[in-house]
């Protein structure tokens, strides 16, 4: 029934039409109309010198940390990607795990985790302090939860690269190095590239951890987040509209850039580049490699296993379980969360789907479509607090929209990006032939999609899902921009580890714990039936 | 009974016209190939009639009825791309029960059409195989069964064998033709093979640039190419310009360059006509000294190739031309080195002469 409708052109033109009606109702029209609602206020901003200087610096900081540990993670992330990717042996699968670690770890518990590792007492590396909350922390965490994003493209433009350029290039003469920095790298560029914006949008966007272990510093979200805090409306909603603008301004001047820069190859040195390629020589590449890993990645992601264990036999466990104290609100807090969670994920594949069938098979004219590609990113684009505060004043003009719906519209927004670009990308990487042929053997548009396309991309389609159902949960800007009363359990979090709440050491620690191990269930439970499936 | 129409179908894509103004008819049983170079518009043309692209201009009919506003799954036309898409997710026999299913069979009626094409097909032992697990041969007999199962009668073939390596091309093209004429289908296969085309084809229609050149029996485009793209592509021709000097009723008398002059059975062109001489490689002889055959022409070897059965020798004529000869191996008295000075010849019979092309021979016989 449903299969034969779909052969109605009227029929297809109205699915594809709601879907690209929600994309721009929805998700693309609030972040970018909302601050123009409050525009008048952001000028107040220039009536207090010392506000403005740090809005300024805010903004300015946000960028340089940006591009630094975009920077940083490419250099560092290079050669691990070539390990996981050329290796073989049992050890490289534990390292292909373990990298993805602090992706798995919702970020706040990376933030706090991070904070305990490099700044409290009981510290791995002795018991004083290493750094206090400030820059250096910043950059730390920044770092260590840019690198799996970085990690993960790079070993997946090796693995799909073609390898026999490189032999050639070896069989010319080239020495091992040679041949990677002249023939391999060149090639992989756009790779590089997209690694390299995917990093900075992570970093440019993150709030929550970068709340926690900021102490006095302030970048553009920490900066957002203490506006509001302290009912500042004029300066949050000018740096909110400047990272809007300034986000988008850059990114798209990274990629017009990107494609026109060329790695610099004027020049060979045979024998430095030779000696590089010796056992020893990667020997020690690969041990540097794994001890920037396991010191900046690893361990300040995991260092929160620790005070999690001891808070289990110190009492809280009960307390926390009995619900008693700061611990009734907690839980209404993760609930809330997966409610959020789930809503968003559900409306996202929904709505996303045609959007990315549109883009990948559609031919609506090039340009358009090549147009709404670019658009889609807008949402991961923007640093998400900055998105929030917008929301929240768009909703916010519909008075009578409970806090509730708010939310869940806003997480849609903010995870949009994630489930269209995966199912694009598998749809794009398909042939083409096999969905002609399927209607040449006489099955309607809809059937085609449920037992070719769908099947065949199947593993996309549920990575896509997870993927904005965890974004979802972990999301910290956006949330705090927009709750007044509601709290998902990332925005508590934060104010546990701020101190705005009281609650003891052994809390804080139990309270990101239950939430690392909900996710890592969650994560785990998703994988198993994205396998069953 | 599937048979196919087209009447003055156009398809642009952007400012190139990927198919121009095209007419023909395959009527139900036939084994139609369309042979064309790359880029000539033969894979629309499939398309076209499958109802994955819509022509901007002109009538398809199926069965006697149009089909333009058609969808694909409605058509009866199953297209076959070229390495078969076969869904790479399903077993032979999900593959072939596709069609069934998607045209609201039971599951039961669907898989036993499934299986009995697929006995049919000499492929019951593998029905619980996936595609990537069966060979190259086994898949085209899946592709082939998979289209039967769906009730089609017609089969759009895209370069079907291009996929595969040399001696299993050759082998699987006769297994192909001899399966669909067992199953009475109707079939259009493409090709840019030459050999292929006329050795499985009961008509051949030459495609070149989104326009037929020429359509006809293997036999008949062989024999009597109608333009010098057609004597050039499907065979290979020598070209040697002339001027019509003298026009009998057995005959005329071409004057080449250099004031060389040939005969040929031909009558149709004027005198004083601007005029291409063809000539097939075969039929060109190459002698030590003058025989005093008609059609003498002194020259020098250029280059000789061998190429198992044939010897091929490229002769630069004393008139500026070039010739090529292939001839048998073992029908040739003696070898000639390059540097040899010779006398080549072809009969008047074996000459076809065309009007000269008016944008040079060069540009005439250019591919795209």
């Amino acid at each position: 029934m449903l299969d034969r409708l779909s052969s109605k052109r009227e029929i297809r033109l109205l699915v594809y039409g709601s879907s690209l009606a929600f994309f721009f109702l929805l998700v693309l029209l609030p972040p970018l109309t909302g601050v123009l609602l409050r525009l008048e206020q952001a000028t107040e901003i220039f009536s207090n010198a010392e506000l403005a200087a740090r809005a300024q610096s805010a903004i300015v900081w946000s960028f340089a940390i940006a591009t630094l540990v975009s920077m940083l993670d490419l250099g560092a992330a290079l050669p691990m990607a070539w390990l996981i990717a050329r290796r073989r042996g049992a050890w490289r699968d534990s390292l292909d795990t373990l990298v993805d670690i602090p992706f798995i770890i919702p970020t706040v518990a990376l933030g706090f985790s991070s904070l305990l590792f490099w700044g409290q007492a009981g510290g791995m590396l002795g018991s004083r302090s290493v750094f206090q909350p400030g820059l250096t922390l910043v950059l730390l965490l920044h770092f260590a939860f840019s690198y799996p994003v970085v990690v993960r493209v790079l070993v997946g433009e090796f693995q799909t690269y073609q390898r026999t350029y490189e032999v050639v290039a070896r069989t010319l003469g080239a020495s091992p190095f040679t041949a990677v920095r002249t023939v391999t790298l060149p090639i992989l560029k756009p790779g590089l590239v997209a690694a390299f914006l995917l990093a900075f949008a992570r970093s440019l966007s993150e709030t929550g951890a970068t709340v926690m272990v900021a102490g006095a510093f302030e970048n553009g979200p920490v900066f957002i987040k203490n506006a509001k805090d302290a009912g500042f409306q004029g300066p949050l909603v000018f740096v909110s509209t400047v990272l809007i603008l300034s986000s988008v301004l850059v990114f798209a001047l990274i990629s017009i850039v990107g494609r026109r820069f060329k790695l610099p190859l004027r020049r060979v040195w045979p024998s430095l580049e030779t000696r590089l390629s010796s056992p020893s020589s990667v020997a020690s590449r690969d041990a540097v490699t794994l001890i920037v890993f396991l010191l900046f990645v690893v361990a300040p992601s995991l260092f929160i296993v620790l005070p999690g264990v001891q808070a289990i036999f110190d009492g809280t466990l009960g307390m926390a379980l009995n619900r008693t104290g700061p611990w009734s609100q907690y839980w209404n807090s993760i609930a809330l969360s997966y409610t959020i969670g789930l809503a968003a994920t559900l409306l996202n594949v929904l709505a996303g789907l045609p959007l990315a069938l549109l883009i990948a098979r559609v031919r609506v004219g090039g340009s358009i479509t090549a147009a709404i590609d670019a658009l889609v990113n807008v949402p991961i684009i923007i640093p998400s607090i900055a998105l929030g505060v917008s929301l929240s004043f768009f909703w916010g003009s519909f008075g009578s929209l409970p806090e509730f719906w708010v939310l869940i519209l806003s997480h849609t927004t903010i995870t949009y990006t994630y489930f269209v670009r995966a199912v694009a990308a598998a749809v794009q990487g398909m042939p083409t032939e096999l969905e002609d042929a399927a209607r040449t053997l006489g099955a309607r548009p809809l059937t085609v999609f449920r037992r070719i396309t769908a099947p065949i991309i199947k593993y996309s389609l549920l990575a896509g899902a997870i993927m904005v159902f965890t974004r979802a949960i972990d999301e910290t800007g956006a949330a705090v921009a927009v709750s007044r009363e509601l709290k998902t359990a990332p925005v508590l979090l934060v104010d546990w580890v701020r101190g705005t709440v009281a609650v003891t050491a052994s809390e804080r620690a139990l309270g990101i714990g239950f939430l690392v191990i909900t996710s890592f269930a969650t994560l785990l439970v998703l994988r198993l039936i994205a396998r069953r499936v | 009974m599937p048979s196919v129409r087209l009447v003055d179908v156009t398809k642009r894509f952007g400012e190139v016209e990927a198919i121009d103004d095209v007419s023909f008819q395959v009527v139900d049983g036939e084994y139609l190939c369309v042979l064309g170079p790359t880029g000539s518009g033969k894979t629309t043309l499939l398309r076209l009639i499958a109802g994955l692209t819509r022509p901007d201009q002109g009538k398809i009919y199926i069965d006697g009825k149009l089909v333009n506003e058609i969808d694909p799954e409605d058509r009866n036309a199953v297209y076959v791309p070229q390495q078969y898409a076969l869904f790479p997710h399903m077993t032979a026999l999900g593959n072939v029960a596709f069609g069934p299913l998607s045209r609201g069979r039971s599951r039961q009626r669907a898989l036993k059409t499934a299986q009995t094409m697929l006995d049919m097909m000499r492929l019951g032992s593998r029905v619980g195989a996936f595609p990537q697990e069966l060979s190259g041969g086994m898949q085209q007999r899946v592709a082939l069964a998979r289209g039967l199962a769906s009730d089609s009668k017609l089969l759009l073939l895209d370069e079907p064998l291009g996929a595969l390596d040399a001696r299993l091309r050759v082998e699987l093209r006769y297994q192909l033709s001899k399966l669909a004429r067992e199953a009475g289908l109707t079939v259009l296969h493409v090709t840019h093979d030459q050999e292929e085309a006329l050795s499985v084809a009961d008509r051949v229609l030459v495609l070149r640039s989104g326009r037929i050149q020429q359509a006809g029996t293997p036999f008949n485009i062989y024999n009597n190419p109608q333009s010098i793209f057609v004597a050039d592509f499907v065979g290979g021709s020598n070209f040697l310009e002339g001027i019509v000097r003298e026009r009998g009723r057995d005959g005329s008398t071409v004057e080449l360059r250099e004031g060389y002059k040939v005969r040929v059975r031909d009558v149709s062109h004027l005198l004083q006509e601007r005029v291409v001489v063809a000539v097939r490689l075969e039929s060109v002889h190459v002698r030590a000294h003058s025989e005093f055959n008609p059609n003498e022409l002194p020259g020098e070897i250029l280059s000789r190739v061998f190429l198992g059965a044939f010897v091929r020798y490229d002769v630069g004529l004393d008139s500026g031309d070039m010739i090529a000869s292939r001839v048998f191996f073992r029908h040739s008295p003696e070898l000639f080195d390059a540097g040899r000075r010779v006398v080549v010849d072809f009969s008047p019979e074996d000459a076809t002469v065309y009007t000269y092309p008016y944008i040079g021979i060069s540009r005439e016989l250019e591919v795209i």
